[in-house]
């Protein structure tokens, strides 16, 4: 088996589904031959052609847009939008059209679209490239919105997203791109994507988390279980639908949970989810259901987000703040 | 000023396309699309039935048993010349105001009738019609056609997307993504943009210093052109020879038609009276597309008021049973909408569907 950065993953994913099907299309700025600005699509087109792996005009409404047309040929497209905050520039497409198309029409079409793109802070971009969206993704009817949180979760979730008949919003967060390396099968495999993970078991703590901040949530957990205190952690691997059963079902083991977001506070991912929590397991808790997320700011010039990040000790202080309660 | 601009006198390479002016005279000899007369009539035969529709979908959303309508008077020659153009798997993004075109493409009246009515079976376009039921957002089709057209050509299908908007439309950005990535790609694309002088209320002139449409066109390194909208010969024949360059390799065309709708913006409130005069309504009827086609085919001896009396007694009955058709349409159910929204719903749908199962049974 070979070792694998999150991104190598995702180009492994992405080959492995342009040989399967022909009808996959893999678009957008600069991953033809530059092969992305992240190397996400290194040599594809070189190996598939122009015609299945190209360039686009500048502009992410069209790019979309165009996605949404090519489903209608019976093309499965995989279209990048190169940085997560240039989809407002497309919302319309993504959310009022894409979105839309099974429901619109009856089923007499539908938008078996895959939209992949980084997201996440820490790694010091300009403004609009790092920001967490995926709040506003989620309360659209009609996506999938999956982020993985490492090599082999990228790997099998994206192989998933790419053959699902429906819209898939796919967030690769940048600072786990190329942070560390795991052992990744060179054969196919798929990840349900309504199936969340459970990286750590626990006894006292249920910390829900995606992205880059299960390595958080898994750094706290190591650091308190030293401390006597047992943490579960549980990655959604996909943020819409949520995989509400594997969190109760540690909650009630636990009677404790917390969510974990780099997002901000306000609405967003995790507030559904406590909201879940509290609906369906109210009894079983013995502390309310705490966050871990961003302040309700405008995502900081880079010189601040170390600080307005979350990060494993935010989720300590938390873990105890709930144990304490 | 040392130089001059190139967009003096460029109104003059856009001067507009006619070849039946009002009196019904042909004036542009040359440019006669070779139609049968058995086309011609049917031509004509439905933009009268549709001048029918429009008339009776007026009453019957007064009557409140429509609901969501857009008249079409005054755009007939627009849309239905350029939709006689087509093949039958010619591929339409309509706007919301272009139920016409999918009719006479194929889709059953009582299902547009259910597009009015707010049933989702009226935007479940049939097997034989490649269409997407009418766009709600202005613009959004724009780019959806050029990816339909790359779609097709790289398929290697002799075919054309063909899309609609109006002059608001124009000003869209999705107007110009959509047209740009068209002409990057040579995408066998038309895009139609129906000036019909007003986008609800703010005329043309205030959606751009441009003098015409179609010369947008030349931004984006295509072919465009200005087409008498009323003329339903001139718009076939221009369009027909955009759908020839396309399935030849030869790219997208962006078209222009001057055109007036007579009604309002939609049945849900606009008066027109707030922003058009009556001697701009009786100047812009004067350019009628039936009219003028009527004059025309009683020339040739093709038609006479006996047909045309025929036609709307036609349409009139047709239009009734589908009407009646469309009241015989179940009711559509929420769970029935929950089980569109995916291919395999999630769990918080499955759920969500039990309540709504229980709900709809009391």
């Amino acid at each position: 088996m070979a070792e694998m950065t999150m991104i190598q993953a995702i180009t492994d994913a992405l080959r492995t589904e342009l040989k399967n099907d022909d009808n996959v299309l893999v678009f957008g700025e600069d991953v033809g031959q530059n092969g992305g600005v992240f190397r996400a699509t290194e040599g594809l087109q070189d190996e598939f052609g122009e015609e299945r792996v190209f360039d686009t005009p500048l502009a992410e409404s069209g790019i979309i847009g165009m996605a949404v047309g090519l489903s209608t040929q019976d093309y499965r497209p995989v279209p990048e939008i190169q940085f997560f905050g240039f989809v407002f520039e497309a919302m319309d497409a993504v959310v009022g059209q894409a979105a839309r198309m099974r429901y619109r029409s009856g089923g007499r079409w539908h938008a078996p679209i895959t939209i992949r793109s980084p997201f996440g802070g820490g790694v010091h971009t300009p403004e609009l490239h790092a920001d967490s969206l995926e709040g506003f993704m989620t309360q659209a009817p009609g996506l999938r919105v999956v982020i993985p949180s490492g090599p082999y979760d990228a790997k099998g979730l994206l192989i998933s997203s790419i053959r699902n008949n429906d819209p898939v919003i796919f967030l690769e967060h940048m600072k786990l791109y190329r942070s560390f390396r795991e052992e990744v099968p060179e054969e196919e495999y798929t990840i349900d994507l309504d199936k969340a993970n459970i990286v750590k078991e626990g006894t006292d703590m249920t910390l829900v988390a995606y992205g880059a901040m299960v390595h958080a949530s898994l750094k706290a957990a190591e650091e308190l279980e030293e401390e006597g205190i047992s943490c579960e952690v549980i990655d959604l691997r996909t943020v819409s639908p949520i995989d509400i059963d594997t969190i109760l079902e540690s909650v009630k083991k636990t009677n404790r949970a917390i969510v974990v977001q780099e997002a901000q506070r306000q609405a967003g991912v995790a507030a559904g989810i406590v909201a879940e929590i509290q609906e369906r397991a109210i009894l079983h808790l013995e502390s309310p259901v705490f966050r871990v997320t961003a302040p309700d700011t405008v995502y900081p010039f880079s010189q601040a987000e170390e600080v307005w990040l979350p990060n494993h000790q935010d989720v300590k202080e938390k873990v105890k703040e709930s144990m304490n309660f | 000023m040392v130089f001059k601009s190139p967009v003096e006198g460029i109104e003059e390479k856009f001067e507009m396309i006619q070849i039946l002016n009002e009196d019904g005279k042909i004036v542009n000899e040359d440019a006669m699309p070779d139609l049968s007369d058995d086309d011609l009539v049917e031509l004509m035969r439905r933009m009268v039935y549709t001048r029918v529709l429009d008339q009776r979908s007026i009453a019957l959303n007064r009557q409140g048993r429509l609901g969501f309508y857009a008249p079409t008077a005054g755009q007939e020659a627009s849309q239905l010349g350029s939709q006689f153009a087509l093949e039958q798997d010619d591929f339409i993004l309509p706007g919301y105001r272009d139920v016409p075109q999918l009719i006479w493409q194929g889709l059953p009246l009582y299902q547009a009738f259910l597009f009015s009515r707010g049933h989702y079976h009226g935007n479940q376009m049939p097997e034989d019609v490649q269409a997407l039921s009418p766009q709600i957002i202005i613009g959004a089709q724009i780019t959806q056609a050029a990816g339909v057209a790359l779609g097709m050509k790289n398929r290697g299908k002799k075919n054309v997307a063909i899309t609609y908007t109006g002059d608001g439309g124009a000003s869209q950005g999705d107007f110009y993504e959509g047209v740009n990535f068209a002409g990057a790609y040579q995408a066998p694309a038309i895009f139609i943009v129906q000036n019909n002088r007003f986008a609800i209320s703010v005329p043309v002139e205030k959606q751009s210093a441009a003098k015409t449409i179609a010369q947008k066109s030349v931004a984006m390194g295509i072919p465009g052109f200005l087409v008498d909208g009323m003329d339903v010969l001139a718009v076939y024949k221009v369009v027909q020879e955009a759908r020839e360059r396309a399935v030849n390799g030869d790219g997208p065309t962006l078209i222009e038609t001057l055109t007036y709708r007579y009604g309002p913006h939609t049945m849900a409130g606009d008066d027109p009276t707030r922003y058009r005069t009556e001697d701009m309504d009786s100047e812009w009827e004067k350019k009628d597309p039936i009219v003028r086609f009527r004059k025309f085919l009683e020339e040739k001896g093709l038609w006479s008021e006996e047909k045309e009396n025929e036609v709307m007694e036609t349409a009139k009955e047709e239009i009734k049973a589908a009407i009646k058709k469309a009241d015989k349409q179940e009711k559509q159910s929420v769970t029935e909408l929950i089980s569109i929204m995916h291919e395999e719903l999630p769990a918080n749908l499955i759920e969500q569907m039990e309540e709504f199962k229980e709900k709809e049974s009391k």
